[in-house]
């Protein structure tokens, strides 16, 4: 049991330090929020446009497509859609060859780098994720939750897209093992990020099976997912049903990224460190 | 210098170059993906928006080419290597813009000359001789347009070395913004790029012109010939910025 809480200890000291980290950046993150508001602003118009000429496409309403935008825009950063989460440092710990010296630590790699990325995480919904939701909801009628409920339900469904979106970037991040770049896969992976997790375009406004397929694929947890249970579209089991569709590829991806990591870890030691 | 280095790992270059296609080709294909629920989007057609977005895109594109490496200038105001460019006997300006110079953001300049090729394809535009000279007047006015927010945007890093993303504001989301048709926005947005921050003389302005449709703001018809004034005025203004701002320099001194 001593063991147990010491290692919770040390994951949530590691967690505060992704945490204090982000939040140094002070000028930095204020010009995010305004990044992100103006982009907001835009899309926002081109969405009424949109479900101007066609009324509840996709099953929204207007004021839901509204708060999809917003939702979006919040999000953005804290599932590192667009990049700028750990992975970046790890590959580079990877092309160095420092990773050798992680490896020795008696913690483990994984678990380390993903309580670092909810650290993050939780910086960058606090400081990037509430201001655009705010400017949104003065600007425009936005669908908001009045049930406390919904909103820790849609709280709970942030965590699981984090780690869904932790575990592909750890995926991404450990091929520098073989490409010794990571370049190439961080992008290829940033642009399906976006494309498939409804950042572009809500995934139900997707034609036919081009739509199946990206809400079946693992991004559509990281924000099509949060923000229809923001909007109310899950309740009751229903509700369950997409936990278990976000804990399924999390659990699976992480698997992958633990087989990964182990046969990684394998040819370091072949290389010899 | 850059160039070569790039041309170094050919295969490198090529894969960046696509990645920068494809990044931007996800912009269209939101459009596209728009498209296929609606007919129209603030009463203009797809090639209409195709051709909107062809002129900002390849404008945007040209000038990130030649100075996309700008943004970088607050983390050299950080780390104290501007230093390093101040001794030297060329302009810093040109210096700061040739620094890493990417030539694989030529992806974003082809992704853009083809929508633009695609819409002047299937436009059924009434062609005048001043309308065929709009197009790439527009084009080189828009990247000068862009080119000055550029460097005004490089000059507010000398005060704020940390805030490089509200650059991205206003050229990216400037770039978003064009993509659309005015009519998408309200007046006062509209009001807002054409007269304080003047982005819709980029297309919006010369575009509409071509394409014969009236401009939301009730502009006289001349106006549509005014984006080289702009562009000089802005590139004049952006200029005195950069130089003050160069001047309030004071080195980290480490």
């Amino acid at each position: 049991m001593r063991v147990r809480t010491g290692r919770f200890r040390l994951y949530a000291a590691v967690a505060g330090a992704g945490f204090r980290r982000y939040a140094t950046y002070r000028i930095a993150t204020l010009a995010g929020v305004f990044t992100n508001t103006v982009f907001g602003l835009i899309l926002a118009y081109t969405y009424i446009a949109l479900w101007d000429e066609r009324p509840g496409l996709g099953g929204y309403d207007q004021a839901q497509a509204l708060t999809f935008v917003w939702l979006g825009q919040g999000l953005l950063t804290v599932m590192s859609l667009m990049g700028g989460g750990f992975e970046g440092e790890l590959i580079e710990r990877i092309r160095s060859g420092d990773i050798a010296v992680d490896l020795y630590r008696p913690v483990d790699l994984q678990a380390w780098w993903l309580a670092t990325d909810l650290g993050r995480a939780l910086f960058q919904l606090l400081g990037r994720g509430v201001a655009p939701m705010v400017v949104g909801s003065l600007v425009f009628d936005l669908a908001l939750p009045t049930d406390p409920l919904q909103w820790l339900a849609f709280l709970l469904a942030v965590l699981l897209g984090v780690v869904v979106s932790f575990s592909i970037r750890f995926l991404v991040a450990l091929c520098a093992f073989w490409l010794m770049d990571g370049a190439g896969v961080t992008q290829i992976a940033m642009l399906a990020g976006t494309f498939f997790s409804g950042m572009l375009l809500p995934l139900n406004v997707f034609p036919g099976a081009l739509g199946e397929i990206a809400r079946a694929l693992p991004w559509s947890a990281l924000l099509q997912v949060p923000a229809d249970v923001f909007l109310g579209k899950h309740t009751g089991v229903d509700l369950l049903q997409t936990y278990a569709f976000q804990i399924g590829w999390a659990a699976a991806l992480l698997t992958a990224g633990r087989l990964l990591q182990a046969v990684a870890t394998r040819r370091v030691v072949v290389q010899g460190g | 210098m850059w160039i070569r280095s790039l041309m170094a790992y050919r295969l490198s270059f090529a894969m960046t170059a696509l990645g920068n296609l494809a990044v931007t080709a996800f912009d269209f294909a939101a459009i596209l993906l728009m498209f296929s629920q609606v007919d129209r989007l603030g009463g203009y057609s797809l090639p209409e928006i195709a051709f909107l977005y062809g002129a900002s895109g390849t404008a945007f594109g040209l000038t990130d080419l030649a100075m996309g490496s700008m943004d970088r200038l607050g983390r050299r105001v950080r780390d104290g290597t501007l230093d390093t460019l101040l001794v030297r006997p060329v302009p810093v300006i040109a210096q700061v813009a040739a620094d890493r110079f990417g030539l694989h953001r030529i992806g974003r300049v082809v992704q853009g000359v083809l929508v633009l090729t695609y819409a002047l394809v299937v436009l059924d535009i009434d062609w005048t001789p001043l309308k065929v000279l709009m197009i790439p007047l527009m084009l080189l006015c828009g990247s000068g347009i862009f080119a000055a927010v550029w460097v005004a945007g490089a000059a507010f890093q000398f005060l704020a070395q940390d805030a490089a993303e509200v650059q991205s504001a206003f050229t990216y989301g400037g770039n978003t913004l064009l993509q659309y048709p005015p009519t998408v926005f309200t007046k006062d947005m509209v009001r807002g790029v054409t007269f304080v921050l003047p982005l819709a003389f980029v297309n919006w302005i010369p575009a509409l012109y071509v394409l014969g449709r009236p401009y939301p703001l009730d502009l006289p018809t001349w106006v549509a010939f005014t984006p080289p004034l702009v562009a000089a005025v802005l590139l004049a203004l952006a200029g005195l910025a950069w130089r003050t701002g160069l001047r309030s320099y004071r080195s980290t001194g480490s």
